[in-house]
Formats: structure tokens, sequence, C-alpha cells
């Protein structure tokens, strides 16, 4: 088990050195494309072009280049924005990222337990009203688009109902070391926004999944040995089910933490990573583009290497030794 | 068992999977019950057990096991029987097994469903009984999972999950089916060995007259749903009188005998749709006649069978060197 951790971490620490090599090649060796005019900006003048050309060794061998550029990245860390002159980049990735994994943690925690709970009780009540109604709304819920549902909400409890939800701030975002409770006031309505549309995907699914599992062989083995209904559910189907669901949850999560969650940040004015993305290819600002794009990698393949070794501790048919 | 029927309700009509299925089964008695596939066989012992579990499915008959009439109770009062009164064997090991738990884990559970024993008693129990069902290094392999042993050994597994609450009946559903045949020779001694050791009475279903002749006391020909013979094994293997039989026979090959080709019974298993209203093997049966339109019973004492045909006729048919052996 110790070795399968250590290898999966090892394949991607590889990935994601691979995506840094892909994603400074497609920034800097485009053909056709003067990089340095790029980061410069619009209408830069060529006393920048020169110091730019200088600041990432653009004269220099491809390699050396991109040296230079993970060096200013991650060890320099002094990036700077050439589009809002003197803005350091990577700040704004550290500032903007606790925003998005505030929003992206505590939305999963909610969508995971709306829905396993929905999932299970669904499967449990097979052909009684309470399945079908369920997964109507799982299917409701998918469908409501986040930044519909997102203004509808922020407008009801802003002004309709305001004086029912006088205690909910408006938009923004307090860090949860200024103030856990006014962090988790001002994120209520984000996350549960953002979990609808997650918990009623994750409802349907392992339902699904329960309901095949309890087709299974060895559920008619488990009620062979006496076993309640119940406990075949929640112990053998379950466990076996789950294993899709925290696969789907590794990719769901890393892409959200990575800058999927754009739109609910938008309604709710969170300044997270998303948000930035969007801001920095509105205004072309390549450092902060290439940083927010590697951010936004490497999050989806650690969370896909969480999720493997997760995926070991359930399964025990992947924890093969070779 | 009496007069055991289930049949299910479907968009094309009405099937009757088991139709009329009596059977006795004795204590420390081995009992097979033969027949192709979709002749009923398995049905019959998962609704005796209540493990059918479908909307449409219409069970009617009488179980009664140790004097008390099982069939048609409510989940609460089985658990107590499944698995731990009567355990049950499946055809495929390579499913049978929940693939995230280890085997040791679920023949534990099993047990402590069924007795008070603690976890620490429960797994000596389980290492006595892997190392019982011949797995070596039962102690460590305790700890393994399903998908680390091979067909034969998970079977093993099974079978001594099964046996872990010393059940008064064991139902083997073809437990021997999905294995390679050394691996069958095996599983047969096997069960064989344990019936002595556990006193259990066996039903073991079957589609090999090969398993039936090496483990039945009695035996139970099944057709369409419906018994076509039955008696004691030497009789029905020896001297069987249903045509069916004849066929099913027949179709085992023998050393030293060389043919053409392999003796088949000419046609398939009808769909159950359209068993007719007579003798449901009529259509395939090379000596039909008339009188077959209309159902024969099951007659006789001992070696029963459900034929027309008449002493005389059968005794000039298989003189004739037909209906081998």
């Amino acid at each position: 088990m110790f070795s399968f951790v250590l290898r999966r971490l090892a394949s991607a620490v590889l990935v994601m050195f691979s995506i840094s090599v892909m994603v400074f090649l497609i920034f800097f060796a485009t053909p056709g494309v003067n990089p340095a005019a790029r980061i410069a900006g619009r209408s830069a003048s060529p006393q920048v072009l020169a110091q730019v050309s200088a600041e990432f060794g653009l004269n220099r061998p491809l390699p050396v280049r991109y040296g230079l550029m993970m060096w200013h990245l991650f060890f320099k860390q002094d990036l700077t924005s050439y589009v809002n002159i003197g803005v350091k980049v990577i700040p704004q990735i550290t500032g903007a990222a606790p925003v998005t994994l505030s929003l992206v943690l505590g939305a999963a925690v909610i969508w995971l337990v709306v829905g396993v709970l929905g999932g299970l009780v669904a499967a449990a009540n097979r052909g009684r009203w309470i399945d079908p109604l369920i997964m109507f709304g799982g299917i409701a819920a998918v469908s409501i688009p986040v930044f519909w549902l997102g203004q509808v909400v922020g407008l009801l409890t802003q002004t309709k109902f305001h004086s029912v939800f006088r205690w909910l701030p408006g938009s923004g975002y307090v860090s949860f070391t200024q103030s856990p409770g006014q962090w988790a006031l001002h994120l209520l309505l984000p996350w549960l926004t953002l979990a609808t549309l997650y918990a009623g995907v994750y409802a349907r699914v392992l339902r699904a999944e329960l309901v095949n599992a309890m087709n299974e062989d060895y559920v008619r083995t488990a009620r062979a040995k006496g076993l309640s209904e119940r406990r075949i559910l929640m112990r053998h189907a379950l466990r076996c089910s789950l294993i899709s669901v925290v696969s789907l949850f590794g990719l769901d999560f890393g892409s959200l933490v990575g800058g999927a969650a754009l739109l609910t940040e938008v309604v709710f004015g969170l300044p997270g990573i998303g948000m930035l993305t969007d801001t920095s290819l509105q205004n072309l600002d390549l450092p902060v583009i290439m940083a927010c794009v590697m951010y936004g990698a490497f999050f989806i393949v650690a969370a896909s290497a969480v999720v493997d070794v997760l995926y070991a501790v359930l399964d025990p048919r992947v924890r093969v030794v070779k | 068992m009496r007069d055991l029927s289930v049949s299910f309700a479907t968009r094309q009509g009405v099937v009757r999977a088991v139709d009329g299925l009596s059977l006795d089964v004795a204590a420390r008695e081995v009992v097979g019950i033969v027949g192709e596939s979709g002749s009923g066989k398995s049905v019959a012992m998962y609704s005796m057990l209540g493990l059918v579990r479908d909307a449409n499915a219409t069970i009617s008959g009488s179980v009664v096991f140790e004097g008390r009439e099982i069939l048609g109770l409510p989940d609460k009062e089985m658990q107590p029987l499944r698995g731990g009164q009567i355990g049950m064997i499946f055809q495929d090991p390579m499913t049978a097994l929940t693939p995230v738990f280890s085997v040791g884990w679920q023949i534990v559970e099993q047990i402590r469903q069924h007795t008070d024993m603690t976890k620490g008693q429960a797994k000596a129990r389980a290492i006595e009984l892997l190392a019982e069902v011949g797995i070596p290094d039962a102690r460590r392999r305790v700890d393994s999972f399903p998908h680390e042993f091979s067909g034969g050994m998970r079977q093993r597994v099974v079978i001594a999950m099964a046996l872990s609450c010393n059940p008064r009946l064991l139902i083997a559903d073809e437990p021997t089916t999905a294995l390679d045949v050394t691996t069958q020779a095996q599983i047969l001694e096997l069960m064989g060995r344990l019936r002595d050791t556990h006193g259990s009475s066996i039903v073991i279903i079957t589609h090999d007259m090969g398993v039936i002749a090496e483990m039945a006391d009695r035996v139970t020909v099944m057709y369409a749903g419906r018994p076509v013979e039955s008696g004691p094994e030497v009789d029905v293997v020896r001297a069987p009188r249903h045509p069916y039989t004849w066929g099913l026979l027949g179709a085992v090959p023998r050393l030293g005998e060389r043919s053409e080709r392999l003796a088949t019974i000419p046609g398939n298993v009808m769909s159950p749709l359209e068993v007719p209203e007579g003798c449901a093997f009529a259509p395939r049966c090379e000596y039909a006649m008339a009188q077959c339109a209309q159902r024969p019973a099951l007659t006789g004492t001992g070696h029963q069978h459900a034929c027309w045909l008449g002493e005389e006729q059968r005794v000039a048919i298989r003189s004739d060197g037909k209906g081998a052996p």
C-alpha cells in the first residue's frame, strides 16, 4: 500500500512536469507569435519589449527559457504582469486560491452528504413514491444553470425577502482567518448554489450504481448468508458503489478548484481563481493566464492522485503490487 | 417440498418456471436435481429461500423445513434460516463474493450474524473452516481478497462460508459448472467429505449426470419446470424410464466408445411461454404419441416417472439399443 502511494505520487510529479513543459511550449514556442509582444500586452513600447525579452531570456535557447520561466514562477515568484504594471502574479494566485478552495470545499461537503443520502434513500425505496421524487429532484437540480440559480437566490434574499434574510450578508468574501462566522455566512449561498448541481448528479449516479450492485451475485450471496437488506445495502452494495462516486468526485473537485467554479464566483462576487482567469483572459494578461492554467492543471493532477490513493483504500483489486 | 410452483408474469404472458415440484430430503441425504439450463432447478431453490425478489413472481405450494412451513415467511424470520440452518453454494464463484472485503471478513460476518461469537472467535473459526475446505496456509489467506484466489479456491471459500454455521441443509446450485474438470472432481469430493463430517443434507442442482452418479442418493429429473422422473440414484441412472432421462444419460460421453458425434437430444428447451398443455417433452420426444397431448402425472412408488409409455414399450425400445445406456 505504501509503495503504491509512493509510485502514484511520483507519477503525479511526472505528469505535472509534462504539463508545465506543454503549457510553456504553447505560450512561448507557438510559431509565428512573438512572446515578448504577447507578454507586454497591447501597444507596448520598444523599451518594454526589450525588458521583457531580457527578463524571460527570449533570445536564449528554449530549455533555458523554460528554466527561467519556472524559476520566476515557482522559486523567485517575482513574475510580474505587464498589463497591470508592476502587479506580481504569484500573490494574485495565492490570494485567489483560498477563496476558491473555501467555496469548493464547503460545497463539496454539502453535495456529498446530500447526494449520498439521496442516492441511498432512493435505492432503498425503489418502487415506492419517494424514489422517483428524489430522482426528479436530482434531474431538476442538474438542469438549473448555476448563473440563473445564483442570480435568483441573490435577488430573492437581497431584495424581495430581504426582511427574512436580513442576517445574510451581501456578496463578497471574508477570509476565514478574519472571521470564521462571516466567512461561513458569506459563503452559505454560494455553497448551496454550487452544491445543487453536483448533489443532483451524485444522487443519480449513486442510485444507479446501488441498483446495479443490488442485482450482483455477491448480493445474492449476502442474502443467502442471512444478512438483513439494510446491512446488505449499507455494507456490501454501498461500499462497492462508492468506488465510482469517489472517482467522479476527484475529477469534479480538481476541475472546480482549478477554476471551473467561475460562474458561481462571478455571480456572488468571489475573487477566486475562476474570476482571476476570466479577468486575465479579458485583459490578455499572459503571465497571469499562464500561471492560472498551470495552477488549474496541477490541482487536477493532485486531486486525481489523491483519488487514486483513496480508490486503492476502497478497492483491494487496485492495490496490485507488481 | 410439496407441489412448489413459481410463475412470472411477463409482457408475453405467464411463464411457469416451476410447475408442481415435490421433493423430500432426509437427514444426511444427498438429493440431486437434474435438467437442462432453464428447466427451473435454480428458481425452485431460490424461491424456497425467499431469494426470488421479483414483483411479478407468484410462488405457491409448501416447503416444510424441520416441521415448519417456511414458504412465504417474512424476511425477518427467514434470515436466521438463510446462512444459519440452510447454507447455499452458488454456480459462479468468481462473482459470488463481495470483491472489496477479505474472505475472512465475509465468513466472520456470516458467523456473527447467526451466533454470539466474538470477532476473535469468529476469525479463528473462519481460519479453521478455510483449512477444512483445503485452502493451504489458511491463517495467512484469511486476510486475502477474493480476486487473489483462483476459481476453485474461491468455490472452496464459498463452501466454507456456507458451512460456517453448521447448516442442516446445504443447497448447491451447480457448484462445479464454472470450474475446470480436475477442480470439479476435487470440489465434489470435498462436498462428499463435508457431508460426512458436518452431517448436513445436500440438495445439489446440476445438469451433469456424472455429478449425480458421483454424489446423489436420490434424483429428480426436471424438464420445463416439471419433474419428469424421480427416484433413488441407482434406479434412475441404471434403469431410467423417461425418454428425457435417456437423452440426458446418452449425452454423457464415455471413454472407450468411439462415435461420430456426441449424442444429443434433438431440439432445444422450448421457450417457457410455449410449454404445451400435455407432456412438456413431447415436441422433442422420439416416442411421442397421441396420448402425450394430455399431461402425464408422476406415478409409481419409490421410482416415479411422468410418461405415457408402458412397461413393455419401454423394454422394447431399450432392447433396440436406443435410449442408451
